[in-house]
């Protein structure tokens, strides 16, 4: 049979730090980086008679996050511990959720490959505590435990197989980022792992009812690696089952520089984690007021944002949906529109060349290094012909490099658009003495004629002078 | 002059300081001498404190001097289960794993024993990880019974049952999980509580069993006890099980005074195992509580069967979840015996703990494992609760229970080290409580033919501990044990 004939079907588990201040058992920082073992206390070292005291903002920030992914949130919860050894977890167990998750049963809406939407179901959502980390050492031989990260809170994000391509799983990772960072929730920093996935990938033929055996990735922190990882996984099983092989329940990890995903562990370690409730914890008691609470706190979500856009703003499914997709995107238009009220233009702006910047320069959102005020000012120059399209672009390039007052680039550019009617005249008459032929073809009805005599004088005046004018001025000439 | 002082209670030692009659130095000086001169029978201590000590007692006679510290406990010496964190002294839980383990904090309870300026005198012996009941499983040493020396003390806190009725500390601080403060308690003839579960902060605390543990007083005296809980208990922010009791003043309940009051007597607790000896005395008792106006009544409590096994699950369970920070990578012992981090964890447990912590360690692990999960520690939880009903249905019309603390009086030393199975069932009397979180007190109601103390155990409803407190001051001020019987030093031929 064909790769077509199949289905991949992909379930995700994606952990995201939770930007509270300290971290979930004790008052240490959660701050990314610093010295190893500087962010440490007795508690999250796990010295003998320390004890946990959860994180009232972590529940919130929990409920929250299940709040806005549409979750049942259970009115009674509890922590248990996830027992194994391993020189990164200090207490030799991490506290979690087994059976009694804070959130459970909720979905978040993607598009499928064809454009439509899809409902992609949430299993739960529960907190946990981060481990640390192992770094090798340079000295020579062995490893050193940095337990800097030990403690952090996060959330895990377990979804139901409904994902059934790796575009889909990409938008599902996308959509939950951009969730979580609409309701302050998590920065959602991939690259300092504070949002990463395990991804359990399987295949089956199309008509089949059952699912596939699945294996896993874990640790995943990039769109790029997630999906090729997919693609690549599900036709190495395809592969597999073609040739006649069973598919190992396995963990698996993604190499990305050969592209490739390799066995991890043995199965005959299978880890019994024997979970049991925390004895150092109370239970998680929320009432309906609490809960209640945090729902009227909620901002806008994306959702309802893109509608609001189509609405307010008159501007297109698509332009509302990509710019809403990124809250740091969407609060830049809105800062720039409520300054120079052309919603239009500054969605073209941001969808378009400063979208394309940001894929050049692999840049997120977030990084852009001048403000919504800028993009509103830059828009404000072109309506008023003080600079013309051209120019902005050069502009907007600035800013990337130099973020600063665009009136200031401009004036120290020299880009101020040539507006005055005898610098124009003067250029426009130049230009039509050195192209006689292009007047000639002009008479003789060519239109096209004109076009090239203004992109002579645009030439001229390096882009700045006032296209319009150069127009009305090329046509009063031509017609005499 | 030495002994004198060391016969004396608290209440009394902190008369004379405010009457001047004794400084903290003279007091202090004479629990480091009687240390000096017995420790070689007793081995009660684990790390000996005394020279620290007595620049202390100095400080703080200073300062009283100049009027800086006014309290009047100030300057009275203490011993600390060495299973306590004490910042800067090391706290080995009588265990090679943590024999040079110095805590970069206090416990809670230090901390408050610190406000009083109480004097540590020293870290006291204990079964590792308070594991055992004879103190005969430390790493370090067996601590002896000083009415004599071929006993045991009991334990876990059989270091700090030992060092009060020796009179090498005035009072001490013991943990409870299952019985170990109650039966050294009962085993030395001294006053031991375990408070209601939550009364007393657990920070600080190394831990054994999570939902069982609780710190309490082991004193001379039922006032002395009162004296320790007062400093002792209040809820703690850095413990979310601890609870928050309001203040009280637990010496406001020391009267001589149970009439009217309703004590039951379980009948399951005077069957068989029970030593005829202890049962008589505890008959002599509740005689006594009649003849002082109590009403006294038979009444059931039908759970006793399932108690120990019950126990045994959860603690076991909670351990070896426990215990497994001592890996070896961040502190304690670690093997010098590996190549990879396999054999790294599992030499430095192997050489770190002793046998009776691992056979717990491999049992808590059994009962936790998938597939055993749910007809062990999930059945043990749920037998938990018909624990706390059955008691809550004792406490509708009881105030107070009254049992035998341990079957038997302080065994020989080296009778049951090798048979785990007998040393449980010396904790038959006490488990019930550690799983129903309650209070329960030990006092010494009499001594067996051989001269060995009996202790009684009182059990009380949840944060009942001034009733139970109560009900043991008028029974001791009755009995005046202390007046007639004072542990000999018999035996300890070497």
């Amino acid at each position: 049979m064909a790769k077509e004939d199949y289905e991949m079907v992909i379930g995700l588990e994606v952990h995201a730090e939770l930007s509270t201040k300290t971290k979930i058992f004790c008052s240490c920082p959660t701050e990314f980086g610093g010295e190893p073992n500087t962010h440490t206390c007795p508690i999250c070292m796990a010295m003998p008679g320390t004890l946990p005291v959860l994180n009232e903002r972590v529940v919130e920030y929990a409920v929250k996050a299940g709040l806005a992914t549409n979750c049942e949130i259970a009115r009674d919860s509890k922590n248990d511990r996830k027992n194994y050894f391993y020189p990164d977890l200090p207490k030799s167990y991490q506290i979690s959720q087994f059976d009694k998750p804070l959130c459970e049963h909720g979905y978040v809406e993607i598009e499928d490959d064809e454009g439509n939407p899809k409902k992609i179901r949430l299993t739960r959502i529960h907190i946990e505590e981060d481990a640390g980390k192992l770094n090798h050492n340079e000295f020579g031989g062995g490893s050193l435990v940095d337990l800097n990260r030990a403690g952090v809170p996060l959330i895990e994000i377990v979804s139901e197989p409904d994902l059934r391509s790796s575009g889909e799983a990409e938008r599902y990772l996308k959509k939950l980022k951009s969730i979580l960072e609409y309701i302050e929730v998590s920065d959602c920093k991939m690259q300092e792992g504070s949002l990463r996935a395990d991804v359990n990938v399987s295949v089956r033929k199309k008509d089949a009812d059952k699912f596939g055996t699945r294996t896993e990735m874990k640790n995943m922190n990039s769109f790029k690696a997630i999906t090729r990882a997919i693609e690549y996984e599900a036709d190495r099983q395809i592969d597999v089952i073609e040739d006649g092989g069973k598919i190992d329940q396995e963990t698996l990890r993604w190499d990305d520089v050969s592209g490739k995903t390799f066995s991890m562990r043995d199965k005959e370690n299978a880890q019994d984690y024997r979970y049991f409730p925390d004895p150092d914890l109370v239970a998680i008691k929320l009432s309906e007021e609490y809960i209640e609470n945090i729902r009227k706190g909620l901002p806008e979500l994306p959702e309802s944002r893109k509608a609001r856009y189509m609405d307010e703003f008159k501007l297109s499914e698509k332009d509302s949906r990509l710019l809403t997709a990124s809250k740091y995107l969407s609060n830049m238009f809105e800062e720039a529109e409520s300054i120079c009220k052309n919603a239009k233009s500054v969605a073209n702006w941001l969808l378009s060349d400063i979208s394309r910047i940001l894929n050049e320069k692999e840049m997120e959102p977030e990084n852009i290094p001048f403000t919504g005020r800028d993009l509103a000012t830059v828009v404000q120059l072109i309506d008023k012909g003080t600079i013309s399209s051209a120019i902005a672009k050069k502009v907007v390039e600035e800013l990337f490099e130099n973020p600063k007052n665009p009136e200031e680039i401009i004036k120290e550019k020299g880009w101020i658009q040539i507006s005055d009617e005898g610098a124009i005249k003067e250029v426009v008459m130049k230009i039509l003495e050195n192209n006689p032929q292009s007047i000639a073809d002009y008479k003789a009805g060519k239109d096209r004629a004109l076009g090239f005599l203004v992109g002579q004088a645009m030439k001229e005046t390096k882009g700045k002078a006032n296209p319009q004018m150069l127009n009305k001025m090329f046509l009063e000439e031509l017609k005499k | 002059m030495q002994m004198e002082i060391t016969t004396l209670t608290v209440h009394e030692l902190q008369e004379k300081l405010k009457n001047k009659e004794l400084t903290s130095y003279e007091i202090t000086k004479a629990y480091t001498d009687r240390i000096a001169e017995k420790e070689k029978d007793v081995q009660a201590f684990v790390t000996d404190l005394s020279e620290v000590a007595l620049n202390q007692a100095k400080e703080i006679d200073d300062k009283r001097k100049k009027g800086e510290i006014t309290n009047n406990l100030a300057g009275i010496p203490i011993g600390i289960k060495d299973i306590i964190c004490t910042k800067g002294v090391r706290t080995t839980c009588s265990s090679r794993m943590l024999e040079n383990f110095i805590a970069p904090y206090d416990a809670t309870v230090m901390e408050k024993i610190n406000e009083e300026h109480l004097i540590d005198l020293g870290k006291l012996n204990m079964d590792e990880f308070a594991m055992g009941g004879s103190t005969e499983y430390s790493y370090f040493k067996k601590t002896r019974n000083p009415w004599n020396l071929d006993k045991v003390p009991g334990g876990s806190s059989g270091g700090s049952a030992a060092a009060v009725a020796a009179g090498m500390v005035p009072w001490a601080l013991g943990t409870d999980t299952g019985g170990s403060i109650r039966q050294p308690a009962s085993f030395c003839g001294i006053v031991g509580m375990k408070p209601t579960y939550g009364l007393v902060s657990r920070y600080g605390v190394v831990a054994f069993a999570s939902s069982l543990d609780q710190v309490g007083p082991m004193t001379k005296d039922v006032t002395d006890c009162a004296m320790l809980l007062n400093i002792i208990a209040g809820h703690d922010e850095k413990d979310s099980t601890s609870v928050d009791n309001g203040d009280k003043d637990y010496t406001k309940s020391l009267k001589a005074d149970v009439k009217g009051l309703k004590i039951g007597i379980p009948k399951e607790y005077f069957g068989e195992g029970i030593n005829p000896e202890v049962k008589e005395k505890l008959q002599e008792a509740i005689e006594r509580y009649k003849k002082l106006g109590a009403v006294v009544e038979e009444c059931s409590l039908n759970i006793a069967d399932y108690a120990l096994a019950t126990y045994y699950i959860i603690a076991c369970a909670e351990a070896s979840s426990n215990l497994g920070r001592f890996d070896g990578i961040r502190y304690g012992y670690r093997t010098e015996n590996y190549t990879n981090l396999k054999e790294l964890y599992r030499n430095s447990r192997s050489e770190g703990f002793g046998a009776e912590v691992k056979r717990r360690i491999i049992l808590g692990t059994y009962v936790l494992s998938s597939g055993y999960y749910d007809a062990y520690y999930k059945k043990a939880q749920q037998v938990r609760t018909l624990v706390m009903q059955e008691f809550a249905k004792c406490f509708e019309k009881y105030d107070v229970l009254l049992t035998p603390t341990s079957p038997t009086v302080a065994f020989d030393i080296g009778s049951k080290s090798n048979n785990p199975l007998e040393m449980y069932l010396a904790d038959i009397c006490t488990v019930s409580v550690n799983i129903a979180g309650l209070p329960g007190i030990s006092i010494p109601c009499g001594v067996d033919k051989e001269g060995m103390p009996i202790g009684m155990q009182l059990i009380g409803n949840r944060f009942s501990e001034e009733i139970l407190i109560r009900t043991a001051y008028t029974f001791e001020q009755d009995l005046k044990f202390r007046d007639n019987y004072q542990p000999k030093f018999k035996g300890g031929a070497r």
